[in-house]
């Protein structure tokens, strides 16, 4: 084995403990499977809480159903049922944007596919420092519990938005949330520990630990946005870790950053939350491009459209997006002649989206194209993402901001590129890596039906919400029937909700399909969706180490339908004239490596 | 849900702002609108005549860069132009406050709307200015000029028939103007989350003739509790 | 199959050995970090001139002046702590680290001092509690900048301090690890990437004196 690939730090795969083998583990895979459950349980979390807003938007202030079994902090009992309390309204919002950012997103494209696919995708034996890549899942699990824990402590959870804009957020004076906030600050502080862990792993075992002949320009596109957002994150987190602790100073000991009644300055808060969140919002993309564009190529047998300017656009957006942050502040106070210098960068990052849109759409122009749960999803997230892409432009033009700012239209904009973006090309990936993660398939019908029916109920429940924003319904609000004006939007809510709870409801159907194929899902070959990519030259699911040898990289991730081979994909592997076949040698095991 | 509730136009405006906004708001509308269509159009197109049959294989094409430049430059000169062109209208709404505006300060805290008005002797900040609870009163047809401030959390002045949004920062004094082009009631509504009663934090905006506000105002002034020695 | 091409080395990336590559990494995070505390006290401090003081008025210039002298020597040890492993010369290793750790404990013990005294006169970072007055000024005298200042100055030192700490501990474990012989002039990476840490703070603590103490 090449001298580099013992750079993993493994000394004997010989008998690993139990403990150490899923608990305290080492391994990229099984870390990655780690993540995958923790953040998949928090996105449930997260969409419980957002079942409670909609109720409460749906119906106000009439008795939530269940609502009884919540203490008296959060409902006020009366005796035909419990009403929700707006200081409850606001934690959910906080808690379910934080959560589905912070704990849900995040950790499923980073924690798991940066640790699944990197190693795999570069031909490494595992991360470069196993060890730190440990110590990140254990500090994400403490920051989780934490931010859970705020909901039962006195006061409640965090209720200042996700954003926790001061000085409301500097002081329990202004919310009567004194712990929960400061709850929130810790566990954020220490998620941002583990994911900067987490990137500098990524970063170095992407430079340093790819396989002979992967050079940057063979590098799959999936392992390319991983590449950057882990960059991203190594700039970005250490900007926000910085604000949390200030802000933490502000609450606790009594110091005056956000303050203003003692001399502080609420905006520096914002600029520097924003400075951090614009890049962040990006770190929520990126890998979804690059997921994206692993399963189109494939399910298209088509070479991916534009390869080097896909990479340049990932690159284009990694820079450009550290310049725009300002597009959050046109209404803040902010001096409004950076009005349109922010307005302008804003515009220019919306091109690179565009690049990758197009040539997207290009991939698929005579192609032949396979339909299967994974290309659906990935389809959808081509799809959503332009809606969502589009809804930005109207926000990033400051005149029309200053009227749709803070209202629904934001929140529309929010879940078309997160949800109808990023969670769609999650449910691509899982579909698509599932074999590779456990050795059998998902099922095909029920995958078809779960996708079908959350995309429908998706739209019917995102898509109105531009038209609330544009009658003016402004966001963060517990009972819009308090303005006269919004009152006749209550059919409309009312509507939304009702697809808010179909839509929960249908993705139980993913969650019995996830457990299901688990078990008894059909056993899947060492590479089921004929891809070139190293991943899939190694068994299902790849034993501790991965690569039996060193693999030897000949060509670029996406030649499929070449030429060269008789089949329809051209693994990386292949030596060039070998490609008759197109079938790699199968890889043997070493042996004491079955687990 | 009734669909009549339904529609991409923007609610009906009453202020100088007005068609700045909003035409600016479709001609977005039509940008993305056509990108929309097309875009999802071929999407759908190439789903369907490239789906999968037996026996089809799909061209080896690694890209084409003259394509690409084409599909790069063509957003770019769009968007690029789009933010000069609103330029203008950022400036005029945001910056530049006409002269011989009407001034008044706004005050927000937890969770209420305060309008401080200049009483007989025209100057704010004089011991005859006096207050209005969640009420802004101003006149047609001029410009108003609100000291935007705040005194405990952020807050944001939404006057949606206006085309008004501005947050109020504790410790700040931000220029607000707007000259509303019709009498009647409007809404004022804070956007920013500022706590427990965020959603209570409403009032009505009054325009008045400039004779009825001429009325209004010194009817006020005569209400206004006089200072204690 | 032996590679053949230039792009088919044996090893695609490997320039420089993992842990040091990291630790080059790590540091870039670090400079983010500390680029955020100073912006945000450049910008504090355009906005409100008024809330700081001119140098040497409230704090005590000579003294953290001597104190950075202190820690740039530590960085000249670290690196002949480092000359001396790349010799094979376990001695000199040893003594050289233990010139590191007291010179880098003796600058947090200066820094603990300077907190003490600072805060006796009223630099505090707490807002609602800061009446600092000039140095030698009697009691009761006029309070000199504002809560911003006590906040900005604690936190950006403190932080300071506490990469030092941080740094003064694992200096110890090098130490402890150097006694047990696991460092050679064949492997030395554990004591590059401690001297990498090492000069990275030093550096951060010149640029911090600078804009705190003498600007
Ligand atoms: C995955 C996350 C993600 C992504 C990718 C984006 C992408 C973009 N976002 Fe969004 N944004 C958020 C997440 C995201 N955003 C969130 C969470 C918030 C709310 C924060 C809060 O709580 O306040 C927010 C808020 C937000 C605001 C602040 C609104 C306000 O508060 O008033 C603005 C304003 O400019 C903005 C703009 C944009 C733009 C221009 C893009 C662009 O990158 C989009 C580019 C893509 C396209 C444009 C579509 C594809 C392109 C084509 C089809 C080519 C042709 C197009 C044209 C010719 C127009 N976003
Ligand atoms: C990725 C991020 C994400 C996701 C997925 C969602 C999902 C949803 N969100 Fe939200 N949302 C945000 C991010 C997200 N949201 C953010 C950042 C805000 C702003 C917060 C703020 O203002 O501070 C926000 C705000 C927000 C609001 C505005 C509240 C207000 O301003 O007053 C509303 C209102 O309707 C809402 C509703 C919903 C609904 C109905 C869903 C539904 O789609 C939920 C559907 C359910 C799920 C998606 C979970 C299903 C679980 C699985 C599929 C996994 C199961 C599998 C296994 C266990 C194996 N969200
Ligand atoms: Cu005031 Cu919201
Ligand atoms: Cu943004």
């Amino acid at each position: 084995m090449g001298k580099a690939l013992d750079a993993g730090g493994h000394h004997d795969h010989h008998e690993i403990p139990w403990i150490r083998q899923y608990i305290f583990a080492t391994d990229h895979k099984m870390i990655a499977k780690q993540f995958m459950f923790v953040s998949l349980f928090f996105l449930v979390v997260g969409g419980a809480l957002a079942g409670m807003m909609r109720w409460q938007l749906g119906f106000p202030s009439q008795p939530m159903p269940g609502g009884m079994i919540l203490p008296d902090a959060m409902m006020a009992p009366t005796p035909n049922g419990a009403i929700m309390l707006p200081e409850f309204y606001n934690s959910l919002v906080t808690m379910h944007g934080t959560i589905m950012i912070f704990f849900a997103i995040m950790p499923l494209l980073v924690g798991l596919f940066g640790n699944l696919l990197i190693p795999l995708q570069i031909g490494a034996e595992d991360m470069a420092f196993p060890r730190l890549n440990m110590v990140s899942f254990w500090l994400a699990v403490p920051a989780g519990i934490l931010m859970l824990a705020s909901f039962g402590v006195e006061g409640g959870a965090a209720g200042a938005g996700w954003t926790s804009y001061a000085p409301l957020s500097t002081s329990g004076e202004w919310t009567g949330v004194y712990l929960g906030q400061q709850l929130w600050l810790a566990s954020l502080t220490i998620l941002g520990f583990s994911s900067l862990v987490g990137s500098v792993n990524y970063i170095s075992t992407v430079i340093n630990m790819r396989a002979p002949g992967m050079t940057w320009f063979r590098m799959p596109l999936a392992t390319w946005s991983l590449f950057v957002t882990a960059v991203l994150i190594l700039l970005a987190i250490p900007i926000l870790a910085g604000a949390l602790i200030m802000l933490l100073f502000d609450q606790t000991i009594g110091t005056g950053f956000f303050r203003p009644e003692v001399g502080g300055e609420p905006l520096l808060w914002q600029h520097l939350f924003w400075f951090f969140g614009h890049p962040e919002v990006y770190i929520l993309i990126l890998p979804a491009m690059g997921i994206t564009s692993e399963v189109l190529a494939n399910r298209a047998r088509k070479p991916i459209f534009g390869y080097h300017s896909m990479v340049l656009a990932i690159v284009g957006i990694g820079f450009l997006g550290w310049i725009v942050w300002g597009h959050h502040m046109f209404q803040s106070g902010m001096n409004p002649l950076l009005g349109t210098s922010f307005m302008i960068s804003t515009m220019a990052i919306a091109v690179p989206s565009a690049i990758k849109v197009f040539n997207w759409l290009a991939t698929l122009w005579k192609a032949d194209i396979h339909l299967d749960v994974p290309m659906l999803h990935a389809l959808a997230f081509v799809s959503m993402f332009i809606i969502g892409g589009l809804s930005g432009i109207f926000m990033a033009n400051t005149p029309v901001d200053i009227y749709i700012h803070d209202t629904y239209f934001i929140v529309a904009h929010i879940h078309y590129v997160l949800f109808g973006g990023s969670l769609f090309a999650i449910f691509a990936g899982i579909t698509f890596w599932f074999p590779k993660m456990f050795g059998r398939m998902m099922n095909e019908p029920l995958g078809k039906v779960h996708f079908v029916l959350t995309l429908i109920f998706y739209n019917l429940v995102f898509f109105p919400m531009h038209n609330l924003g544009l009658r003016g319904m402004m966001r963060r609000i517990y009972d819009f029937t308090q303005y006269e004006f919004l009152a006749p939007l209550q059919p409309m809510n009312q509507f939304i909700t009702v697809f808010a709870f179909l839509l929960i409801a249908t993705q139980v159907l993913f969650v019995i399909n996830f457990f299901w194929s688990i078990f008894k899902g059909e056993k899947a070959s060492e590479n089921p969706w004929d891809s070139n990519t190293l991943e899939w030259t190694v068994p299902s699911p790849p034993p501790h180490g991965n690569f039996a040898e060193m693999p030897m990289v000949y060509r670029g991730p996406y030649e499929y339908s070449s030429p060269e081979s008789d089949t329809d994909f051209l693994p990386q592997t292949t030596p060039p004239g070998g490609g008759s076949s197109g079938v790699p040698e199968p890889t043997p095991t070493p042996e004491g490596v079955e687990a | 849900m009734n669909w009549g509730d339904w529609s991409w136009m923007m609610p009906e405006g009453f202020s100088t702002f007005t068609a700045e906004v909003d035409s600016l708001y479709y001609l977005i509308l039509w940008i993305t609108g056509v990108t929309f269509f097309a875009t999802e159009a071929l999407l759908i197109y190439f789903i369907v005549r490239y789906r999968h049959k037996e026996g089809r294989k799909a061209t080896y094409d690694h890209g084409s860069t003259k394509m690409e430049v084409v599909w790069t430059a063509i957003p770019l000169l769009i968007l690029i132009g789009l933010g000069a062109l609103s330029k203008g209208a950022w400036d005029r709404m945001k910056i530049d406050v006409p002269a011989g505006a009407m001034e008044i300060i706004v005050t927000a805290k937890q969770f209420e709307w305060n309008a401080t008005y200049p009483g007989p002797d025209g100057a704010l900040g004089t011991a005859d200015d006096f207050d209005v609870l969640n009420q802004i009163h101003a006149p047609v047809d001029q410009p108003v000029w609100i000291h935007l401030r705040a005194e405990d959390v952020l807050h944001s002045l939404f006057l949606p028939e206006m085309r008004v949004k501005q947050d109020a920062v504790p410790g700040r004094d931000i220029p607000v103007w707007f000259e509303a082009m019709a009498t009647g009631d409007y809404t004022i509504g804070c956007a920013e989350l500022c706590g427990i009663g965020h959603t209570t934090m409403n009032g009505t905006l009054t325009i008045h003739s400039a004779a009825d506000f001429q009325a209004w105002a010194s009817a006020r002034a005569e209400q206004r509790p006089q200072p204690q020695p | 199959m032996t590679p053949t091409t230039a792009d088919r080395a044996p090893m695609a990336g490997m320039k420089v050995y993992n842990l040091k590559l990291g630790m080059w990494v790590f540091l870039l995070s670090e400079v983010m970090f500390f680029t955020g505390l100073i912006g945000a006290y450049i910008i504090l401090r355009f906005a409100h001139p008024e809330a700081f003081a001119e140098p040497g008025v409230v704090l005590n210039v000579p003294l953290t002046a001597f104190n950075t002298f202190v820690l740039i020597c530590s960085s000249v040890t670290m690196v002949k702590a480092f000359a001396a492993i790349e010799q094979g010369d376990q001695q000199g290793l040893q003594k050289w680290l233990l010139a590191t750790i007291l010179l880098g404990a003796f600058f947090v013990g200066v820094q603990i001092v300077e907190y003490t005294i600072l805060t006796g006169e009223g630099f505090v970072p707490m807002a609602e509690s800061y009446h600092a007055i000039a140095r030698g000024a009697a009691e009761g005298s006029a309070v000199i900048g504002g809560p911003l200042y006590g906040a900005t100055f604690y936190t950006m030192t403190g932080f300071h301090g506490t990469h030092v700490s941080i740094g003064v501990l694992c200096l110890c474990f090098t130490l402890w690890r150097a006694r047990k012989g696991a460092y050679t002039a064949g492997s030395l990476g554990g004591v590059e990437i401690m001297g990498l840490y090492w000069h990275f703070v030093d550096l951060v603590w010149i640029l911090l004196f600078t804009i705190v103490y003498l600007i």
